[in-house]
């Protein structure tokens, strides 16, 4: 009887005592910050510092993209990492299981999975020209989901390997924990880099907007706020909520209207084996060319002009701003309830006055995976380097037939003249 | 040795002893009931309960594989339908573990969005690869050809509807639970829709790609049982303290050779062996085709040390067996790491089994926790040694793209026939 009632009490995870008390919050703000600030009271001096490093911020971000798509990769690269850290160093704090046998291995070890199988899907096909002269890279493109696959079973073999007879429940728990990290942070920062090589400007708009929405939602509340939006969150308001949605399309607008004039954020990144540098020059497709509007007659008698000129773009980029405000607020709601779920404050402490990378991120995740989604419904056709790829692989009868096939549709189309030979 | 006592009935033989087992109390939803049929009752009554036990197994087990082989006489369609059942019935069974263990079945909204989320997942994958083997009735009707158009786009639509509605229905007593549950019915949709859609990739490939590669699995399960039954004795792993090396190493042989002889026998059989296709003159599904070279009998030489052992210098043998060695060692070495795997989970959350579908069995998922590894590796087997993309599919994209794309790529296809020397470079056709 007692046995039962000492399982039940173990397993009924209702009771919060389990969760340890979040550590007091360490203050990590530099020392030249805290000096200079020194003579200002406790709000003023974070207020100070939340300011100061969100220029800091933006001002590295401006500074990467002048760098160019290679270190965008890489930041994006890094960030992932030290998001999915983040939240499995969560993990091992809510299950007291940081000494698990293997577990931290395990984790980082199937972090190094995912990311092989995702770079081999998507790097090889911006890279075939490169991949197609080396006969290594060639075998490891071939088989690529193959050698994925066994190591990914690797891990999992040596997971089942490593369950200990008291640790069941925890090892379970922390390898579904690990999963599900990897499912947000890995596949979401595989499709920001997919985004940023179909242009720069797909990956400048949307993280801006959803940062202009941050801060336009803050100012509004903080000037005009007074009716709460969600239980979840009780400093937003419904006055920050909608005061953001329109700053953000308008800031949008403007912000598309001058990246777009040039090639630099406009075309797709395209890496040159011969130079071995990744290069962004094209003709710039008709989504970045002026076109005339005409505005509709409501809006005529208000801006008092017929038509407009305007970048194709500009309209996509209103549908871009408008996930930004109204849905994005949902990743970040889903971030505050998981903190409040597990009794943290924030995801860490590596930003002074943020939080974690995390925090900055929470919201851009959904706007990855709606941004990609969008390219490819409404923009982008298939991939021509990845259609090249699996040409390549066919049997070469196959080839020859396809050949023809293309040929003769060429030719009725009066893309090639039959009379040509190159 | 208590401790030994309570594991093996934890995976224990009996399957009617285990009302002792209802650890979550009075309102437990799942039941540990007998409840094997009367009839098998009253035939059965006279024996120990041991004996009986092991005829309720024996008879389940016969039942269950006459089963299979009337689905598969009946044809792809109703396999189709089948593996989405037992794809629904698992994820019911682990959901329902996932109440029990965090006593949240009365979750606000949680059991709609559970079965929300598997709807929109499965509206995703079967969109991806249903408008693939359907292209041309997709194209025909207008309806469909938008919602295949847009595929991604509503799917992602329809999930992020059930992302703001998680949100919006978080309730401040309960955060941990929901996001537990959350959490936990993201990890069984990966485990069981991804999986189960990877089997029906696989039917399609043709139906020998899915029958040799579960009846291997069902092999491996009971040459296992019997080899460590009659010769067990060194123990395999402290997760299963029934499993034996003898029983291990046995079963391997075994469902190699039975793979070998399985295939033999399907190989000849073009119901088996092509490629399903859809045929939209008569609407419906059509298994005919020229067999491909993994289908046809070939004369293989028989390396010199078997030589004398087999008496034979060559041997004749359809291809795909070679493959069948592949699918039969991995579903003896790698597949046991799956039943395993559940055994851990069983032991974590302390079940006995899934649940009590099958009287003797347990539940759909204890029959189902080794098979899911092996589609998967069964999938990712095809597309990387035997399918290559298809070319129609091929033709199709490179049909929507722009022109002065489809110019290059025609370019570096020329150049590439011409370099290997399968295009002349004078020919102009």
């Amino acid at each position: 009887e007692v046995d039962l009632e000492e399982r039940l009490h173990e397993l009924d995870l209702r009771n919060d005592s389990d969760i340890p008390d979040v550590p007091p919050p360490t203050d990590s703000t530099p020392e030249i910050l805290k000096r200079a600030l020194s003579g200002l009271s406790a709000r003023w001096k974070n207020w100070w510092i939340r300011g100061i490093l969100s220029l800091a911020m933006i001002s590295g971000f401006f500074l990467i993209i002048y760098l160019g798509s290679f270190m965008l990769m890489l930041l994006v690269l890094s960030i992932q990492v030290k998001c999915y850290h983040e939240i499995i160093t969560i993990g091992y704090r809510v299950y007291h299981s940081y000494d698990l046998p293997w577990f931290r291995s395990l984790s980082w070890y199937f972090l190094l999975c995912v990311n092989y199988f995702f770079y081999g899907e998507t790097v090889a096909d911006y890279f075939a020209t490169f991949v197609q002269r080396r006969e290594q890279l060639q075998f490891l493109i071939r088989y690529h989901r193959f050698i994925s696959f066994a190591l990914y079973l690797t891990g999992f073999c040596m997971f089942v390997l490593s369950l200990v007879k008291k640790h069941y429940r925890l090892q379970f728990y922390m390898f579904a924990w690990t999963h599900v990290t990897l499912l947000i942070t890995v596949t979401q920062s595989h499709l920001v880099i997919q985004n940023l090589f179909e242009g720069m400007i797909w990956f400048l708009v949307p993280i801006s907007s959803v940062i202009c929405n941050d801060i336009t939602a803050y100012i509004f509340g903080f000037f005009f706020g007074r009716t709460p939006l969600i239980k979840l969150s009780p400093k937003k308001t419904w006055e920050g909520f909608i005061g953001g949605f329109f700053s953000t399309v308008v800031f949008g607008f403007i912000f598309s209207y001058f990246l777009a004039q040039h090639q630099y954020f406009v075309c797709p990144v395209e890496y040159n084996s011969e130079t071995n540098r990744f290069v962004t020059e094209c003709e710039p497709s008709e989504l970045f060319q002026m076109k005339k509007y005409s505005v509709p007659p409501l809006l005529q008698t208000v801006l008092g002009w017929e038509t407009v000129n305007m970048y194709p773009f500009q309209m996509h980029s209103f549908a871009l701003s408008t996930f930004a405000s109204l849905i994005g607020p949902f990743g970040g709601f889903f971030a505050s309830g998981f903190k409040r779920a597990f009794k943290i404050k924030d995801f860490a402490d590596t930003i002074p006055g943020h939080g974690g990378i995390m925090d900055r991120f929470d919201c851009q995740y959904l706007m990855a995976t709606f941004v990609h989604v969008y390219i490819t419904s409404f923009i982008r056709g298939p991939n021509p380097s990845k259609l090249l790829k699996q040409l390549l692989i066919l049997q070469p009868e196959q080839q020859l037939s396809v050949y023809k096939t293309l040929k003769s549709h060429l030719v009725e189309k009066g893309i090639l003249q039959p009379s040509l030979r190159g | 040795l208590q401790e030994s006592e309570s594991e093996t009935r934890l995976d224990g033989e009996t399957a009617s002893d285990s009302e002792s087992k209802s650890e979550f109390g009075g309102s437990s939803p799942v039941p540990t009931s007998d409840d094997t049929p009367e009839v098998l009752n009253r035939a059965l009554s006279n024996l120990s309960s041991r004996w009986k036990n092991w005829w309720v197994r024996g008879i389940l087990t016969l039942a269950m594989i006459t089963f299979f082989f009337i689905i598969i006489y009946l044809g792809p369609m109703v396999l189709m339908t089948i593996v989405m059942c037992v794809q629904i019935k698992c994820f019911h069974e682990i959901i329902t573990i996932g109440y029990n263990v965090y006593h949240s079945y009365e979750l606000p909204w949680f059991r709609t969005l559970s079965w929300y989320f598997l709807l929109c997942v499965n509206y995703f994958f079967y969109g991806e690869t249903v408008t693939d083997y359907f292209f041309t009735l997709v194209q025909r009707e207008e309806p469909l050809r938008i919602l295949s158009k847009y595929h991604r786009f509503i799917s992602f639509a329809l999930y992020l509807t059930g992302f703001c509605m998680f949100v919006l229905s978080l309730v401040k007593k309960h955060y941990r639970l929901q996001f537990y549950m959350f959490g936990w019915t993201h990890v069984t949709l990966l485990i069981v829709v991804t999986q189960s859609h990877l089997i029906i990739h696989n039917l399609f490939e043709g139906m020998i790609w899915f029958i040799v590669p579960i009846s291997c699995v069902i092999c491996n399960d009971i040459m296992a049982y019997m080899f460590g039954f009659f010769f067990g004795r060194t123990p395999l792993i402290k997760l299963s303290p029934k499993k034996t090396w003898e029983g291990f190493i046995g079963g391997f042989f075994s469902t190699v050779l039975f793979g070998l002889l399985l295939s033999y026998v399907m190989s000849g059989y073009r119901c088996f062996t092509c490629p399903v296709e859809f045929n939209n003159d008569t609407n419906s599904f059509t298994v005919d085709c020229e067999p491909s070279e993994l289908f046809q009998l070939q004369e293989y030489n028989i390396p010199v040390v078997l030589q004398s052992v087999v008496g034979w210098k060559t041997v004749r043998m359809y291809p795909f067996q070679i493959h069948s060695i592949a699918l039969s060692t991995f579903a003896s070495l790698i597949g046991p790491f799956g039943g395993f795997f559940a055994s851990g989970f069983k032991r974590a959350f302390k079940i006995k089994d899934f649940a009590n579908t099958i009287p003797g069995h347990g539940g759909i998922m204890d029959r189902f926790d080794c098979q899911y590894l092996m589609a998967t590796f069964v999938n990712v087997y095809i597309a990387s040694f035997i399918r290559g993309p298809n070319p129609s599919k091929l033709i199709q994209q490179f049909l929507t793209l722009r022109p002065d794309q489809q110019l290059h790529i025609f370019n570096t296809l020329k150049a590439h026939l011409v370099d290997r020397g399968i295009l002349g470079s004078l020919e102009d056709a």
